[in-house]
């Protein structure tokens, strides 16, 4: 399908998701931050969805704003005390973090100014529906699966973040 | 004007730069611990916006499935930052950053 008014929906959407980065970094209710993440992660699966990767965009709905926030949520429902509102909201080393943060800034643009066109233009449209099924060649596939391995150690990462996790959290172990 | 109508890789990398760079600020900068787990989860997405960019540019995949991966680790890694936090929690009855300073000298 040809894409329409792409740059538009880049912008409207490159907005959204810088907006709702700066509410979460600078409000002092860690609810509110939790909701602008959650707003970001949205915008980005559209901006995905724009880059011709549906797949990605339906995991990071599922996954990352109807997963990880979602826990996020339950453990700032769990640690949130109404002290912890009312404070100030920026540690004492606050001065070094933004001259650290200039820096890195200053050599992002150093480095998208000097090379600029080692970026080529994109490739042709590619196609997105059997995009699904590509991926699952490359995770699964008998003679085309590189990444199999990677994902059975995904597997144990994640088997092992689940018995930390639950251990972490116990009362009495 | 030209150029910025016509949206390039570089449109997206600029964009992913900048939520890294929003991220980095909000890990340096935030004093409570949750909305710095938060900010690192910031700094993952700008990793994977720019690797479906890449993978949209050399037109593979290679790119889309490794950003499966890392959302599979941003998993991973915010259930364990949060467990850890709970135990701080329970320790201290406090999230701030400032007050983890047992080992200061």
């Amino acid at each position: 399908m040809a894409p329409v008014a792409t740059p538009f929906f880049f912008y409207l959407l490159s907005g959204i998701m810088l907006i709702g980065g700066i509410l979460v970094i600078t409000r002092k209710n860690p609810v509110h931050s939790a909701l602008a993440l959650i707003v970001t992660l949205l915008a980005q699966a559209s901006i995905y969805l724009m880059l011709y990767a549906p797949f990605v965009a339906g995991v990071q709905i599922i996954l990352y704003a109807g997963g990880i926030m979602v826990l996020f949520l339950f453990v700032i429902m769990l640690v949130s005390i109404d002290r912890s509102v009312r404070e100030r909201q920026f540690n004492s080393q606050w001065v070094v973090g933004i001259i650290a943060a200039t820096a890195l800034g200053g050599l992002f643009v150093t480095v998208f100014i000097k090379g600029k066109e080692i970026f080529p233009e994109h490739a042709l449209p590619m196609v997105e529906n059997d995009n699904t099924q590509k991926i699952a060649d490359l995770l699964y596939g008998a003679h085309t699966g590189q990444y199999m391995f990677a994902f059975e150690i995904a597997s144990l990462l994640l088997l092992v973040a689940i018995i930390g996790a639950v251990v972490m959290a116990k009362k009495r172990i | 004007m030209e150029s910025m109508l016509h949206i390039t890789t570089l449109h997206y990398l600029i964009l992913g730069a900048a939520l890294f760079l929003l991220g980095v600020i909000g890990v340096l900068t935030r004093r409570n611990v949750v909305i710095v787990l938060m900010s690192i989860e910031l700094i993952l997405n700008a990793v994977n916006l720019n690797l479906v960019a890449f993978s949209r540019m050399w037109g593979g995949l290679h790119g889309q499935v490794f950003a499966i991966f890392v959302i599979t680790d941003a998993a991973a890694e915010a259930a364990v930052g949060l467990g850890i936090l709970i135990a701080f929690f329970r320790n201290k009855e406090t999230v701030n950053v400032d007050e983890v300073n047992l080992l200061k000298w």
